[in-house]
């Protein structure tokens, strides 16, 4: 690997604790941030350094928290998104685990910048190991003059408190986190009003992904310019790539925006075990539209994988080969859709639930003809018809995995069998 | 019925959760975590003290019992299997790997073994592909799993 950020703290556990993270020049930035920068410099430099949401949504970060209003009579909250929840992601509990204090640096920096004196991190309730080390750190931090009455000695007070999730996908959704924040069930709510003008307790509120604020202390260090320049043309810096599935070396990657889907696959993940050939990749976590083999010269970028149809998301990359059944992998998908779908809007609540059952008949040999129209048309009906982007999210792999792997499809209700010879899995 | 009131074993730290929170209902969730850790699933009644604690309708703190799949509405064993079923794990066997789990101990899932050990389901992804197919057991991760290392997980008693 070229350069690393995060890796440098990633590759083992040797940064965990306060001592060994401030060997390595932690919490260099944050005094740098309350001591020498003013709030306004440290956007600048966040939104020259093309730092996008890498949540998933790929916003810009810098852009993010100018939204916040300027001298209002409210508290500012920063809300952490921990909740990873998109399968084939799992970059933000590595930071959470090997290197909190990292985290911790990110969010005093973001808190300085908006103006925002508490912050809360969000962790999935399954991450324990995660939640015991974030808990641990902010302590350690608090001990160290880091956190509370002042940061660094300077009068800028800040907090910062683990919250537990309790197991809903649907809550890595910023609006449904801020709901299950304040107690309720994780239900989106309707944009506008917007996270930064009435979030939290209708306060003005930032709600940033893990990876995303763990870049912070190096853009504050190196600059927003040498960040760009490691990424690409509106994309900058690195990010972690998660690669999982039929890879001889699964792991997380951390490499420049812009590289290229088959250099993941080939140069960094070893390629395809057991002499198998690669058949699809699903290139940004579940949600994302299928890339087929010969797709894969693809840059991975925010930008090139949206004109593509499909999506870079949280950069969970899962890899299948030559052996896998094209309708089984849709309809675990499909079942994991309608698992996690809320159940707020009809189009979503229904329509994933259905096309499981649907998807389901078909892989179980009793499926018909019109039941691929009926796959292709409902794809259709659920995007943009609902409150947030899960339909949607379910909407690309059930239209790319039916459009590029029709044959298939077709296979199994003309067959009553499904041509790889794999047996129905049942849920 | 005679108001149950809130234990007082976990009133200390309930009451130091509560001032995390500029609003009491934000302690809901934490708070149910308590109950789920001291119980290992939250029990009939607890829905009404913790109502009864945050001054809340009890709808309310049914709604989110109901919406969170975290919180056990029956008793599990004292070592509960959380194997996951997404993608990744589940093209590399990970399903197939937890019926064996379930035939090895004798339990189908949502059943607990006849000692009280055991207890499985098949989840969505808990975020750890890169060692699939993998297991939340107890509060530990496990993967990539086969045959043999579930058999070592089983044996494991001491695994929390």
């Amino acid at each position: 690997m070229s350069e690393q950020i995060l890796w440098n703290f990633l590759a083992n556990e040797d940064a965990l604790s306060m001592d060994n993270y401030a060997a390595r020049g932690g919490y260099e930035a944050a005094r740098k941030v309350v001591t020498s920068m003013t709030p306004e410099q440290i956007v600048q430099e966040v939104k020259q350094a093309n730092l996008r949401g890498l949540g998933g949504a790929g916003f810009g970060t810098g852009i993010k928290w100018s939204f916040i209003p300027k001298n209002l009579n409210k508290p500012v909250y920063l809300a952490v998104n921990a909740d990873e929840g998109e399968p084939g992601t799992f970059k933000d509990r590595y930071i959470m685990e090997r290197t909190p204090h990292l985290l911790i640096e990110g969010i005093i920096i973001c808190c300085y910048a908006v103006g925002s004196h508490r912050a809360y991190i969000y962790v999935r309730g399954e991450y324990d190991q995660s939640i015991a080390r974030l808990e641990k750190a902010i302590a350690e931090a608090k001990e160290k003059g880091f956190l509370g009455e002042q940061v660094c000695g300077k009068p800028f007070k800040l907090e910062i408190f683990v919250h537990r999730g309790a197991g809903a996908y649907i809550c890595g959704e910023e609006t449904a986190l801020l709901e299950s924040l304040e107690g309720k069930k994780g239900f989106p709510r309707l944009k506008p009003p917007f996270p930064a003008v009435s979030g939290l307790w209708g306060c003005p509120t930032v709600i940033n992904n893990v990876e995303t604020l763990a870049y912070l202390p190096s853009i504050i260090s190196k600059g927003g310019a040498w960040f760009a320049s490691l990424g690409c043309e509106k994309n900058g810096g690195l990010r972690l790539f998660g690669v999982s599935g039929q890879v001889k070396k699964p792991g997380l990657y951390e490499l420049p925006l812009g590289t290229t889907l088959r250099s993941i696959i080939y140069d960094y993940a070893g390629g395809i075990p057991g002499g198998h050939r690669l058949k699809c990749v699903v290139p940004g976590g579940l949600s994302a539209a299928v890339l087929t083999a010969d797709e894969i010269d693809i840059r991975m970028d925010f930008d090139s994988l949206k004109a593509k149809g499909t999506m870079l998301g949280s950069a969970g990359v899962m890899v299948m080969d030559e052996t896998v059944c094209m309708v089984r992998a849709l309809y675990i998908t499909m079942r994991f859709f309608a698992h996690e779908s809320c159940g707020q809007c009809s189009p979503c609540r229904e329509g994933t639930g259905w096309m499981e059952k649907v998807i389901a008949r078909i892989l179980g040999g009793v499926g018909r003809i019109e039941d691929l129209k009926t796959l292709a048309e409902t794809a259709k009906y659920l995007s943009g018809t609902t409150i947030c982007a899960l339909a949607e999210g379910a909407a690309m792999p059930l239209a790319s995995y039916v459009e590029k792997f029709y044959s298939e499809f077709e296979h199994h209700v003309r067959h009553k069998t499904c041509e790889l010879k794999q047996e129905l899995v049942h849920a | 019925m005679a108001k149950m009131s809130f234990p007082s074993e976990l009133l200390p730290v309930a009451e130091k959760i509560l001032k995390n929170y500029p609003e009491a209902q934000a302690a809901l969730l934490p708070i149910l975590h308590l109950f789920q850790n001291r119980d290992g699933y939250i029990k009939e009644g607890v829905d009404q003290i913790v109502a009864d604690y945050l001054s809340l309708p009890l709808i309310k703190v049914q709604e989110v019992l109901s919406f969170y799949t975290l919180y056990a509405k029956q008793p599990q064993g004292k070592r509960h299997f959380q194997f996951c079923r997404t993608l990744t794990c589940s093209i590399l066997g990970g399903e197939l790997l937890a019926d064996y789990f379930g035939k090895k101990v004798g339990i189908k899932p949502g059943e607990v073994s006849k000692d009280g050990q055991f207890s499985y389901e098949k989840v969505e992804c808990l975020g750890a592909c890169e060692i699939a197919p993998m297991v939340r057991a107890g509060k530990c991760y496990a993967g990539p799993l086969n045959e043999s290392k579930i058999d070592k997980l089983i044996q494991e008693k001491s695994h929390v």
